[in-house]
């Protein structure tokens, strides 16, 4: 393939990986807004959410998008009461003491983890998509009497990819409209600006806290039920993720979800598109590199205009 | 000077234990406590840092690994000897610690922790990387033939267990040298209350720094012997698992005691080889105890000794 087409292509992939990793950032993000804290055991509500879509769906098996749509409300559901029980139960009573959090949640990345291998085991497994048609992509090419258009070979998406692209803006907006709109968000809105005055005024702040917390699982679980037809759910499949909502995190400025979703464009593009011309491990070493970088010298994110 | 005596004296005792314990113990049990005393200098330098300064670091693998990779790819490509290659696990280390010191000391609390957690991944990637010198995940063997240290062939278990232990009593004095040391008292000090140790006039920024410098070459120094004495240089060891591991030996062994990294290190050693014999999800008791250990107890085993029996413990 030329150049044009296989960056087109290139492109493509780097907006699924895109949409996706906004979601699971937004997730972290929020979590960290509110609560001021880091959940490291983001990533394993990533692959629980795999790994209950993979469930579910092989219960269901009337057709796959029937497992899938079910899924894609159960599975975040279930993650989401999976995280507010560990966080009534852990968090809380370590006081979300930043430090003994992230202790704690690394200790909560084991025990879903092994606890997924032990029972799910170490395979990875498929879940079939709701619909997946091929579509064959055009490109232009410049002949001697001016563009035509062809389909170049290899030059194709499918249905079910640009439909994740989709659902995942839909989520976003709604969680938006959630938080701007709505009374619940307006509550976790008041509790991030000033937990203590939000007690003050009545508001119940360990309950939100475990929404918030809760609601961060439950959008890592939805992005991956979205990904796994794509990807296979597999026990270790929330590790990458995990670093490159970090990574994204970060850059975007801590706990800004506007920057959230702009740095997940950016690097799940340039990840997307570097991986394809490039060796992933040099993009991931430069990706990793650059968060400590920035950490340390533009605490506030790229995007940030004040510091957290 | 009284308190400097006590110091020595009960580590002395402890070395002296540990040599006696070695005609005591089965052959197996021996085998694993030349293991656990070099992880357990890995979790005194860890402790050093996380203990008593109260930085804690989620990167230290990427200094473990400095040691290890520093011997084993000196001895390796440049045919270097086992002495010359621990100078040089010790001198990399002290460089990769200084420097990543350096930039990660720019940020405090969870910042820090995520900025090493970075650098150690790049570090981890760096390694996969370059493969063709390092084998990548697979790692490779030092040959048994070039693991003499002075005429002391440390691929056998005799010589392991008490090389392993010469390590371990030398690093023992040491922390316990410094801890006693008015440089560990303002240590602790900053861990305390670091304004009021600034408000005092101490240098709170440097004494951070050396102390990083410290910690990493201890832990580069573990890494080196690991690689030596037990013959293999491999990715895993700088994974985050194994920045991850020394902090829970000093969580459960009792972070800011100089014995506490000995005692942790020994309790989950033995948890873990017992569970592996048990599930492949052996790691499912780091996990368990990682949050029980934050939940109920956070001063360990020997924090728990000091407040309620042995006040004087250093």
């Amino acid at each position: 393939m030329e150049f044009g087409p296989h960056f087109f292509l290139a492109s493509l992939e780097g907006a699924v990986n895109a949409a996706v990793l906004a979601l699971m950032a937004v997730g972290l993000s929020i979590v960290f807004g509110i609560m001021r804290v880091v959940n490291v055991a983001h990533g394993e509500f990533f692959m629980l959410g795999a790994v209950i879509a993979w469930w579910i769906s092989s219960l269901i098996g009337i057709h796959p998008a029937v497992g899938f749509v079910t899924a894609l409300i159960a599975a975040p559901l279930m993650v989401g009461a999976i995280a507010a029980t560990a966080d009534y139960f852990i968090l809380r009573r370590i006081d979300y003491d930043p430090e003994r959090t992230i202790v704690a949640t690394i200790g909560l990345l084991y025990v879903l983890q092994q606890t997924t291998l032990m029972t799910f085991g170490p395979e990875a497994r498929p879940v079939e998509a709701p619909f997946n048609k091929r579509i064959a992509l055009p490109w232009f090419e410049k002949t001697a009497e001016g563009f035509s258009i062809y389909w170049p070979w290899g030059l194709s998406t499918t249905t079910y990819k640009l439909a994740v692209i989709a659902a995942a803006f839909v989520i976003l907006v709604a969680l938006w409209i959630f938080m701007t709109r709505s009374r619940v968000g307006l509550i976790m809105r008041a509790t991030q600006l000033d937990s203590e005055m939000a007690t003050a005024h009545g508001i119940p702040v360990d309950r939100v806290y475990a929404l918030v917390f809760g609601l961060g699982a439950a959008i890592a679980a939805m992005a991956a039920v979205l990904v796994v037809p794509i990807q296979q759910a597999h026990y270790l499949m929330g590790h990458d993720p995990l670093l490159l909502s970090f990574i994204v995190v970060i850059i975007g400025g801590l706990g800004s979800i506007p920057g959230t979703i702009v740095a997940a464009l950016l690097i799940g593009m340039s990840d997307g598109i570097i991986s394809v011309f490039f060796s992933p491990t040099v993009a991931k070493i430069l990706a990793t590199l650059l968060v400590a970088f920035v950490l340390i010298f533009r605490p506030q994110g790229l995007f940030g205009k004040h510091a957290t | 000077m009284m308190e400097h005596t006590r110091t020595g004296v009960f580590h002395l005792s402890i070395i002296g234990l540990l040599a006696g314990l070695y005609f005591v113990l089965p052959e197996y049990h021996s085998g694993v406590l030349a293991r656990v005393m070099v992880l357990a200098v890995y979790a005194m330098g860890y402790n050093l840092l996380f203990g008593y300064t109260g930085l804690l670091s989620l990167g230290h693998s990427l200094f473990f690994a400095a040691g290890m990779y520093g011997l084993g790819l000196a001895m390796q490509h440049l045919g270097f000897n086992p002495l010359m290659g621990i100078s040089t696990a010790i001198l990399v280390a002290l460089i990769v610690s200084a420097v990543i010191g350096f930039l990660a000391l720019r940020t405090t609390g969870v910042a820090f922790m995520i900025v090493t957690l970075m650098f150690a991944q790049a570090g981890y990637l760096t390694i996969l990387w370059m493969g063709e010198y390092t084998r990548g995940d697979e790692g490779f063997v030092i040959p048994q033939s070039k693991r003499v240290l002075a005429g002391v062939d440390l691929s056998n278990a005799d010589n392991r267990y008490f090389a392993a232990l010469i390590l371990f009593a030398v690093a023992l004095l040491i922390v316990g040298w410094i801890v006693c040391s008015g440089f560990g008292k303002t240590l602790v000090a900053i861990r305390e209350n670091e304004e009021r140790a600034r408000m005092l006039g101490y240098n709170v920024q440097r004494h951070k720094w050396f102390a990083v410098i410290v910690s990493g070459v201890l832990s580069g120094a573990a890494g080196a012997a690991y690689a030596l004495l037990f013959g293999y240089v491999g990715a895993t060891f700088a994974t985050v698992q194994y920045s991850i591991f020394p902090l829970l030996y000093v969580l459960l062994g009792g972070a800011g005691t100089t014995i506490g990294p000995l005692i942790g290190t020994v309790f989950m050693y033995y948890l873990i080889d017992f569970t592996s014999g048990l599930t492949n999800a052996y790691l499912l008791v780091v996990g368990v105890a990682l949050i029980l250990l934050t939940l109920f107890a956070p001063h360990g085993l020997a924090g728990a000794i000091r407040k309620r029996i042995l006040p004087w413990l250093p």
